[in-house]
């Protein structure tokens, strides 16, 4: 009896197996063809709800910056929570998902927020998940709104992926501009091996730093999750550079500082939009100051009334839970993130908004109506070139003082 | 290279190694007692600094009263594991308790991430520690510069420790023969948790040196460290505690001239690769004992 009862179990279960692999494969074969498919539609909206997914990592190495981000975008739901296209009021429901900062769990969590239908996803901090996701939406055709993803391969080739904020390239030029406006005329590079937003900085920057004729006199690599970097500043102190530039996360910023200190580096470590977190200044303390950074947005920056009524609202949206303030690092700075999270929500809102008056509610109109939009955003003006990128050509530099993320000046490429 | 650049490299390499022989230590002696392999024990050492900061940020004590309730709460966790989950399996054959001993370290990363969340923590400065010094061209910390001083004199007292107290002599029976020395009226579970204590001051001590210039604790940060400790152990010999300590020194030094040469990508390889080659070339490790089959 008992060994019936096996079998019978084991063919059902071979079955449904079967059944799975099935259903499957043939999921796959209609995505393939709604892809080949040039009348095709997406995601449709339906009912009255809309849903934007959150593809965002709020475990792993980059948690802390991607809350951030998450805080920005759930503050522009809270503020712009319904869209009314063609008379129909429509709720907006943000779908958040953790994509735990790793390229692997980021494809898992970018099917699950396909399968829960959203009709756009916004994120995600982190150039590497996102280009490791970009894949999956551009086959379901949902646009994808990156915040803060720099790397170029982002956006390039894939027809649904979006961005608000600038470009490595540019950032990596603008830190080497800067370097070069200091007088520095040597340079060293510390880069995370197999990390897209750390090395393709770190690339960026020597290009240009040695276009504008300096030379990198060492260039070192790291492991993820190392914690040890006594060895390469070691190396780094014997070539004696001018600067040190270290795009990196922020869990790295609050081990290679002290570390740095500690060997008796002196020369000025400048990084790039990651650093701009207070955890670096809590955790690394005095060796957290005199660093500089370039960043998307500067919270006192009062030219763009936009920003100013963003600053307020999301410093009273910080303070009014304690939880909030906690995920933004204990204080209620603004931090850039959380600024190009709030514009990438925007984006979003603004081409629903656009579709009004359209007879095509669907994912694939929504990210023809991004192509041609253009509204002024919380970190300037935001319209779309042909790679999806935001259109931008200015940079903040910050440098930390006395405890604090400074403004120092407005820094373009050269 | 420079001089200057040659002997921080032996400085930071030398001070890495100590922390590894300290953890290292904990594996040979737990292993050369039960047979056992302790894979939490990684898990433990990660523990003592979540213990460090709960006591120091979330209660504000001073650093030495912290320090001993992270040497007590970390032995105290030691203890507990022992008697919960290697106990009821001491009859049990040798691959069950090894696979206990796995689940204990799952579930201490997956407490630690349940309770303390994922994303790292701060680890607190004890002021004397993170203080810098410098001498010649070479600069660095307090810390760096006494946690070899510190293992070598641990490890001193340890060797006193087992060769010269009755409870070293009962140690030293147990690992040559279990039942024999149960027989002989040795106090059987008593022994192994001495020895269960000591792997975890150990472990305290590395978690302390180890966190302090590295100061950045998450539920995974006693894994790596684990792993690199467990192979120290292996290749110096395990069941030995000079040969642990020589591991961890050998370990160390060479992780931090690989990265120093310029491969930082292989540092790890490399500490894998040691295994491999000192299992297929002498099992037993540099100074471990000659296995003979008893009939």
């Amino acid at each position: 009896m008992k060994k019936f009862l096996a079998l019978t179990m084991s063919a059902a279960l071979m079955l449904s197996l079967a059944a799975c692999g099935g259903s499957a494969s043939n999921d796959g074969a209609a995505g393939d063809n709604a892809a080949n498919d040039a009348t095709a539609t997406g995601v449709a909206i339906e009912g009255d709800t809309i849903k934007i997914g959150v593809f965002e990592p709020t475990t792993g190495e980059n948690g802390g910056g991607g809350m951030q981000e998450v805080l920005g975008m759930r503050y522009a739901n809270q503020m712009n929570p319904t869209v009314d296209i063609n008379g129909t009021t429509y709720k907006i429901e943000l779908v958040e998902v953790d994509n735990q900062s790793d390229k692997t769990a980021a494809v898992t969590a970018a099917q699950s927020l396909i399968s829960s239908g959203v009709v756009a996803v916004l994120g995600s901090y982190g150039s590497g998940v996102s280009i490791a996701a970009g894949q999956t939406f551009a086959d379901a055709q949902i646009p994808a709104m990156g915040a803060s993803c720099t790397n170029p391969q982002v956006t390039l080739g894939n027809d649904f992926y979006f961005r608000t904020c600038f470009l490595d390239p540019f950032q990596g030029t603008v830190m080497a501009s800067y370097a070069k406006e200091q007088g520095y005329t040597t340079a060293a590079l510390i880069s995370q091996n197999g990390d897209d937003y750390s090395t393709g900085l770190a690339a960026f920057f020597q290009q240009a730093f040695e276009g504008m004729g300096g030379t990198i006199v060492a260039n070192e690599t790291y492991q993820t999750n190392e914690s040890d970097f006594n060895a390469i500043l070691t190396t780094i102190k014997a070539a004696n550079p001018d600067c040190i530039f270290a795009p990196s996360s922020i869990a790295t910023a609050t081990l290679l500082l002290p570390q740095a200190q500690a060997n008796g580096i002196t020369a000025q470590i400048i990084a790039s939009d990651t650093w701009e977190n207070e955890t670096i200044i809590s955790a690394a303390g005095s060796a957290a100051e005199g660093v500089a950074l370039s960043t998307f947005f500067d919270e006192h920056d009062d030219t763009n009334p936009v920003a100013k009524e963003f600053v307020e609202g999301f410093k009273a949206y910080l303070n009014s839970n304690p939880q909030n303030l906690t995920s933004n690092g204990g204080s209620d700075g603004v931090a850039a993130v959380s600024a190009l999270g709030y514009d990438a929500y925007m984006s979003i809102y603004e081409a629903l908004k656009s579709l009004d008056g359209s007879d095509a509610l669907n994912s694939v109109a929504l990210r023809d109506a991004l192509k041609t939009s253009s509204f002024t955003g919380v970190t300037g003006a935001i319209s779309f070139d042909e790679n999806g990128d935001a259109i931008k050509n200015v940079a903040y530099i910050k440098q930390i003082k006395d405890g604090k993320f400074n403004f120092l000046k407005t820094q373009s490429a050269e | 290279m420079t001089t200057n650049a040659f002997l921080q490299y032996c400085l930071t390499g030398i001070s890495i190694g100590g922390i590894y022989a300290l953890i290292a230590i904990g594996y040979t002696m737990v292993y050369g007692i039960l047979r056992l392999i302790n894979f939490a024990h990684g898990d433990i050492f990660m523990m003592a600094a979540y213990f460090m900061i709960f006591s120091m940020v979330n209660f504000t004590l001073p650093w030495y009263v912290s320090i001993v309730i992270v040497i007590g709460a970390t032995i105290i966790l030691g203890v507990v594991i022992e008697k919960l989950a290697y106990k009821p399996l001491r009859s049990a054959p040798r691959m069950s308790i090894m696979i206990s001993a796995i689940g204990v370290s799952y579930f201490l990363q997956n407490v630690a991430t349940y309770l303390f969340s994922a994303l790292p923590k701060p680890y607190p400065a004890i002021g004397f520690l993170t203080k810098i010094i410098s001498f010649g061209g070479i600069s660095t910390s307090v810390v760096t510069f006494i946690t070899p001083i510190l293992t070598l004199g641990f490890v001193f007292i340890l060797i006193q420790l087992i060769n010269h107290t009755k409870i070293g002599m009962a140690m030293r029976a147990v690992s040559k023969d279990f039942e024999t020395s149960q027989l002989m009226g040795i106090k059987i579970n008593r022994v192994i948790s001495f020895t269960f204590v000591i792997g975890c001051f150990l472990a305290a001590i590395g978690s302390i040196l180890y966190f302090t210039p590295r100061p950045s604790v998450y539920p995974l940060a006693g894994s790596l460290p684990g792993l690199k400790c467990f192979i120290a152990a292996v290749f110096g010999g395990i069941g030995s505690v000079p040969g642990a300590v020589l591991g961890g020194f050998i370990i160390g030094l060479s992780e931090t001239f690989i990265k120093a040469a310029g491969y930082s990508e292989f540092s790890d390889v490399f500490t894998f690769i040691l295994l491999i080659v000192i299992l297929l070339i002498k099992p037993t490790g540099l100074f471990g004992e000659k296995i003979t089959e008893k009939v």
